[in-house]
């Protein structure tokens, strides 16, 4: 099947769910730091939040990803020359999901910080009354209770990233879009490859959102539905 | 930072901006013009109607847009049909591929925005209509579409924005656009902020353009949902 190709390009998929799956989990780390940072008292902090989120929605995703992972090396290079450290070379993959993950921390930071909201304030206040500290109030009280709010936007941003994981393919990294150049060439048969390359994206989002809207259940239990 | 490189590669830069939104417009004026029929197909309640333009957006959106350009742009020229049919003089022209795979895609959010935007149409407004005698065609184009186009504004800026963002892949398939220009520049003088800074820059300031122009147009045209200011300019005096 494919020439035989099947396996390089299912090689590929493997790839390409590792950088997806990485990047989220970077990406939740940004999104709730900006998310903090939006909703703290600090101007410093709500500001640096605010450019971040800012900067990353004018951009392009490809244009960001060239720019941080050109910048990215030449930086670090400088820094190495200042210190004495020799060269230092950014594995590809690194480089690839710290830019996902960048990215798209920027759009949860938006998300996460809705989803604060919408919890009732009076939670994080009774949590407080009982003598929780604030950390503890966070951890135990409001981020199960975002949860719920959260999901639809994050199940967006998720489906939004699987995609953009294609992207990765133009910085060098050998993912699935990557792998289905290199097998076309050989072939000379690009509209297979391209095409079985689109149904494993369309498989891997179909699955994705079946998944998330279980989720969305589980933790909606309780929650009356409004009927019209 | 290297200002003699940017002054030099300013005339390129223009270049590219122009491709960006020469690609931008073409794209966006069909898949509108697309979008608005297939939306209204979305919301039949026929089934034979509406099934098959959710299985459209639902694969367009499903799948990634440098896949889909791909297949149109290197994909198709793998059937000898395709290369002796007449479609070949614009199949093998990058700009005409670029469009096509940009207009499809973009027609396939567009669609599911418009056909949100139907959806939520109060039902007193078809009530007012239908009782005024309009039925059909009439009903849509004096009453539904233009209630609904403009209620789906908000979220159709995001699109536009969306899709000027995605132009950049355009860059992957020979146009020299305004991603392309930086990544040649870049190429020359190995100098990333005269390059992708700059590119950044341009990007930026033509995001918050579309977004100024949306506002403006939301101003104007969602005047009759804004709230109604309260503070009401002072009452004649009653004697």
């Amino acid at each position: 099947m494919l020439y035989g190709y099947l396996p390089a390009l299912l090689e590929g998929l493997v790839l390409t769910l590792q950088v997806s799956a990485t990047s989220l989990a970077i990406a939740c780390v940004f999104g709730l730091l900006g998310a903090t940072a939006k909703l703290s008292g600090s101007r410093v902090a709500r500001w640096t939040a605010e450019v971040y989120t800012t900067a990353i929605r004018g951009l392009p995703e490809l244009v960001l990803m060239l720019l941080i992972f050109y910048g990215g090396q030449i930086g670090l290079n400088k820094l190495a020359d200042a210190q004495g450290w020799g060269y230092i070379d950014i594995p590809p993959f690194a480089a690839g999901v710290l830019t996902v993950g960048f990215i798209f921390g920027a759009y949860l930071t938006e998300t996460f910080r809705g989803a604060i909201l919408a919890v009732p304030k009076g939670q994080a206040e009774a949590g407080l009354a009982f003598a929780l500290t604030p950390t503890q109030v966070m951890r135990r009280i409001v981020l199960p209770q975002m949860v719920r709010h959260a999901i639809p936007g994050f199940a967006n941003n998720w489906l939004i990233m699987i995609k953009a994981s294609a992207l990765v393919s133009l910085i060098g990294l050998d993912d699935m879009v990557h792998r289905a150049g290199l097998a076309a060439a050989t072939t000379r048969a690009p509209f297979t490859f391209y095409m079985a390359v689109a149904l494993i994206y369309l498989t891997l989002t179909s699955v994705s959102i079946f998944v998330l809207s279980r989720v969305e259940l589980r933790y909606s239990l309780g929650v009356r539905k409004v009927q019209f | 930072m290297d200002w003699q490189i940017v002054i030099d590669s300013l005339p390129l830069y223009v270049g590219g901006i122009r491709t960006t939104l020469v690609l931008l417009a073409i794209s966006l004026g069909s898949s509108f013009l697309l979008a608005v029929p297939l939306a209204v197909a979305r919301v039949s309640p026929r089934p034979w109607i509406s099934r098959p333009v959710w299985l459209y957006t639902y694969v367009l959106r499903g799948t990634p847009l440098l896949v889909q350009l791909f297949i149109i742009y290197h994909g198709l020229a793998q059937f000898e049909a395709v290369r002796d049919s007449a479609a070949w003089v614009l199949l093998k022209n990058a700009w005409f591929c670029a469009w096509l795979a940009f207009t499809l895609n973009s027609t396939a959010y567009t669609t599911e925005i418009f056909a949100g935007a139907l959806k939520a149409t109060p039902v007193g407004e078809i009530e007012a209509a239908r009782a005024y005698g309009l039925g059909g065609f009439k009903l849509y184009s004096r009453v539904l579409l233009p209630s609904a186009l403009r209620r789906a504004l908000p979220q159709y800026s995001n699109e536009v924005v969306g899709l000027m963002h995605a132009t950049a892949i355009a860059s992957t398939v020979t146009l020299v656009d305004i991603t392309r220009v930086a990544r040649d520049v870049n190429a020359t003088h190995l100098l990333v902020t005269e390059s992708f800074g700059v590119a950044a820059v341009i990007y930026f300031v033509l995001t918050f353009s579309l977004v100024g122009i949306f506002k403006w147009l939301e101003h104007r045209l969602l005047r009759h949902l804004r709230p109604q200011s309260t503070t009401t300019a002072a009452a004649p005096a009653r004697a």
